[in-house]
C-alpha cells in the first residue's frame, strides 16, 4: 500500500509530511519525498490535506493493484475523488462531509 | 550523536494523542484550572486509529435498550471473560460521548423524529472521514492543553510505586525529555506488526490496524511491573480480502450475508460471535470450501454508489479495488479473509489491568481506550467514555508536588541511547520480518489458522528472546531510526508478554481467535482472567476471580 507524490506539482508546503501518522514524508529541496513506502498504511491522510492534487493512492501489485491512482481534491464540505486508470481514463465520485454514510 | 536532556514539567501528562488521548485532555479541561499535555509521536490532526476516518459509531445504546444490555452483549461475545464493573461504567457514558462528537461537528444520520438514526441496536450512522481532525482541532481551541508532536514516549519514570513521568526522544532532533507529572494517562494504542501480516512484502502496512501502534503503552506497563491481563485474547478481524477493509458496512448496512464458495451461507453453522465468524470462514477454507465472501451480488446500484462513498470516508483503498477492477460489489461478491492477530483493548479485552476508575496497578499511572484491559467492544465512543472516566479519576487523584527523577538514571538512559549511533548491525527490518515469521509459526498466526501447541510456544518464547538479545546491538543514524529500534523492541517485550498467556490459559475459549491444539476444549477451571506480572526478568502469571457490574474494583 502506498502513495505516489507528483513532485512537478508539489508546492513543498509541508502539510503531507506534518499530518502522515507514520512519519513517512519528509521535504527534499522543498518537494515532498516518501522515505518508506513499503510502511505507509494507505490512511490518505496526506491525500486529503494536499491542495494541489499532488498526492495519489495506489494499490501494490502484490494486493492486486492494477495501476489506477487516486487523488483528492476537497472544496468546503465537498471532497472529490478522481480515480486515474492506467489506460488514462478517469472516473470522480464526490462526498459531502454533511452527508452522513446510509450503510 | 549526543542528546540533549530537556526537562518539561506539567500536571497531568496524556501519552498518545488519538481517540482516547483527546477526549481526555479536553474532559480534564471542562473540570480543572490545571495544565494538561499530550505527547504525540506523530500528529494529534490524523494519528491513531481514526487516520483514515470511519463510517458509523459501533457502541450506542439504542432506544428501548440500557447500560445493562450493552454489557450483556460483549460479555456474551468474550465468553464471559470481561470486567462487568469497566464495561458498565463505560456503557453508561457512550451516549455522552456521541452526542459530545455531534457538537464539535461530527454528522450523525437522524430519522423524521430528530433521533440518531441506527444500524441495529447499538450502532449509529456517521459521515466519519473527518473524525480526528474534528476532535484535534477541539484540542487545539483549548489553550491550557499543551501538544508535542514528533516525541516518542518510550519509558516510565516510577519511584515506590508511583508514577512521576516518562521519558521521551523527539523524531526530529536529538533531545532525550523527562517529562514530568502529577498524573499520567497511557493512551497509546494496542499493537499490530507482532504477527506476519497478510501482505508480507511491499503492501506489508497496508492492515486493518494501525502499522503505527507498535505495543509503546503496553510494553512500558509490562516492563515497569504493571499487572496486564487478558492479552491471549488477541483480536483477528474479518476483513475484505486484500484490502483489509472493515466489513461491517456490507455485512449489517447492506445484510450481506457470509457465503462459501459453493455459494452456501455458513455463518450460522458456527455461530456469529466475532471469534466464530473469524472461525467459520477458517473452518470452511480448511473444508475445501473456500474462498468465503460477503454476499453482495444483486445489491441495488443506488446502494452500491453509496458504498463506493461509505467505503471512502474509512478505507479508500476499497473504493479504489472496486473502482480499478471495474466490479463492483453489486456484480461480484466481496472476499473475506482473517487479518493477522492484534493486540488491542478497543475490541477485546486485553490490556492494563486498572480499577474501575481505570488506574492501573501503578499509583498515578491511568489507561484508557486500546491500552486499556478488560473492557472489549469499546470502539471509539467507549474509548472516548474511558479517557473521559481516567481524566476524571486523574484530578481526584493528583498530589501537589512533581517530583524529580534520578539523575544518574536519566544519565545512564542517555548513555544507552546514545550507544545506538555507534553501533555497526543495521537491519531493523530483518529482525522484525524475523519476529513476525516466528510468532507466525509458533505463536498461532495467520499460516496456522491461529492455531499453535505448549511446545510451539516455548520455541516461540526462546527464539523471541534471541531476537530481543540481538536488537540491543542495532545501529541507528538518526533519531527515526532510533524510534524504530525502540518500537521494535516495544514489539518484541509485548510478543514475550502474549505467548506467555496464551500459555497460561490452558483451554480454547474464542476458536477463531485462538486454538490450543492441546487443549481443544473451553475449561470452566479457566472462568477467570490471566493476568501477569513482569518481576527479575520473569512472567509471574496471576489466576483472577470475575469481577461483575454494579460494584467498584479496588487493586
Amino acid at each position: 500500500m502506498s502513495i505516489e507524490i507528483r513532485q512537478n506539482l508539489c508546492i513543498g508546503c509541508g502539510r503531507c509530511a506534518e499530518v502522515c501518522p507514520g512519519s513517512l514524508i519528509v521535504l527534499k529541496n522543498n518537494t515532498a519525498t516518501m522515505f518508506k513506502p513499503e510502511r505507509c498504511w494507505g490512511c490518505a491522510s496526506c491525500i486529503k490535506e494536499c491542495s494541489v492534487e499532488a498526492v495519489a493512492l495506489f494499490l501494490g501489485e502484490d494486493m492486486g493493484g492494477l495501476g489506477g491512482k487516486m487523488t483528492a481534491r476537497r472544496e468546503k464540505s465537498l471532497m472529490h475523488w478522481t480515480l486515474e486508470k492506467i489506460d488514462g481514463s478517469t472516473q470522480t465520485i464526490t462526498v459531502n462531509n454533511r452527508d452522513s454514510n446510509k450503510y | 550523536m549526543s542528546l540533549e536532556v530537556r526537562r518539561i514539567d506539567t500536571d497531568f501528562l496524556i501519552i498518545g494523542g488519538g481517540t482516547a488521548g483527546c477526549y481526555a485532555a479536553l474532559t480534564f479541561c471542562e473540570h480543572s484550572d490545571a495544565k494538561v499535555l499530550i505527547a504525540e509521536k506523530a500528529n494529534i490532526r490524523r494519528s491513531g486509529c481514526l487516520a483514515a476516518g470511519v463510517n458509523a459509531l459501533n457502541a450506542y445504546i439504542g432506544q428501548g435498550k440500557t447500560p445493562q444490555d450493552y454489557v450483556d452483549y460483549a460479555r456474551s461475545d468474550a465468553a464471559n471473560i470481561v470486567r462487568g464493573d469497566l464495561l458498565q461504567t463505560m456503557a453508561e457514558g457512550l451516549n455522552r460521548a456521541a452526542e459530545k462528537l455531534e457538537s464539535l461537528g461530527l454528522t450523525i444520520l437522524k430519522d423524521s423524529q430528530g433521533q440518531y438514526a441506527m444500524r441495529g441496536w447499538r450502532n449509529v450512522k456517521i459521515n466519519g472521514e473527518n473524525i480526528k481532525p474534528i476532535l484535534a482541532d477541539a484540542v487545539a481551541k483549548q489553550k491550557r492543553i499543551a501538544v508535542l508532536n514528533r516525541v516518542n514516549v518510550f519509558e516510565y519514570i516510577i519511584r515506590e510505586n508511583r508514577i512521576l513521568g516518562v521519558y521521551a526522544v523527539g523524531i526530529d532532533e536529538p533531545i532525550l525529555y523527562t517529562i514530568l507529572a502529577k498524573a499520567v494517562l497511557c493512551a497509546t494504542g494496542g499493537a499490530a506488526g507482532l504477527y506476519k501480516p497478510n501482505h508480507p512484502g511491499f503492501s506489508r502496512h497496508k492492515m486493518w490496524y494501525s502499522p503505527f501502534n507498535t505495543g509503546a503503552g503496553l510494553a512500558m506497563g509490562i516492563q515497569a511491573g504493571a499487572e496486564m491481563t487478558t492479552l491471549e485474547m488477541r483480536f483477528i478481524a474479518l476483513r475484505c480480502k486484500d484490502t483489509i477493509a472493515p466489513t461491517g458496512t456490507l455485512a449489517q448496512g447492506v445484510g450481506a450475508k457470509q457465503v462459501n464458495a459453493l455459494g452456501e451461507v455458513y455463518e450460522d453453522k458456527y455461530g456469529i460471535t466475532t471469534s466464530q465468524r473469524v472461525y467459520g470462514t477458517v473452518a470452511e477454507n480448511r473444508e475445501k470450501r473456500g474462498p468465503c465472501a460477503l454476499r453482495t451480488v444483486g445489491i441495488a446500484k443506488e446502494q452500491e454508489e453509496d458504498l463506493l462513498k461509505a467505503y471512502l470516508n474509512m478505507a479508500p483503498s476499497q473504493t479504489l479495488r472496486w473502482l480499478e477492477s471495474g466490479k463492483g460489489p453489486s456484480v461480484q461478491n466481496v472476499e473475506i479473509e482473517g487479518t493477522e492477530p492484534y493486540i488491542t483493548g478497543g475490541h477485546t479485552a486485553s490490556g492494563y489491568w486498572v480499577n474501575t476508575n481505570r488506574e492501573t496497578t501503578i499509583q498515578g499511572l491511568f489507561a484508557a481506550g486500546d491500552a486499556a484491559g478488560g473492557c472489549p467492544q469499546k470502539y471509539v465512543t467507549g474509548a472516548l467514555a474511558e479517557g473521559e472516566i481516567a481524566a476524571k479519576a486523574a484530578i481526584r487523584y493528583m498530589s501537589s508536588e512533581i517530583s524529580s527523577p534520578d539523575a544518574d538514571n536519566t544519565e545512564a538512559i542517555k548513555q544507552k541511547l546514545e550507544g545506538y549511533f555507534s553501533h555497526s548491525e543495521n537491519s531493523c527490518d530483518a529482525l522484525e520480518e524475523a519476529m513476525q515469521a516466528i510468532m507466525d509459526k509458533y505463536a498461532g498466526g495467520i499460516d496456522t489458522h491461529y492455531s499453535f501447541t505448549e511446545k510451539s510456544l516455548k520455541i516461540a518464547d526462546k527464539k523471541i528472546l534471541e531476537l530481543l538479545k540481538q536488537s540491543e546491538q542495532l545501529c541507528a543514524s538518526n533519531m527515526q531510526e532510533l524510534v524504530y529500534i525502540m518500537e521494535l523492541q516495544e514489539r518484541l517485550i509485548l510478543c514475550r508478554s502474549v505467548i506467555a498467556h496464551l500459555a497460561a490459559r490452558k483451554e480454547t475459549r474464542w476458536r477463531g481467535f485462538a486454538e490450543h491444539i492441546d487443549y481443544p476444549k473451553k475449561s470452566s477451571e479457566l472462568e477467570c482472567y490471566v493476568n501477569s506480572q513482569l518481576k527479575d526478568g520473569n512472567i509471574n502469571i496471576i489466576h483472577r476471580p470475575l469481577v461483575q457490574e454494579g460494584g467498584i474494583y479496588e487493586h
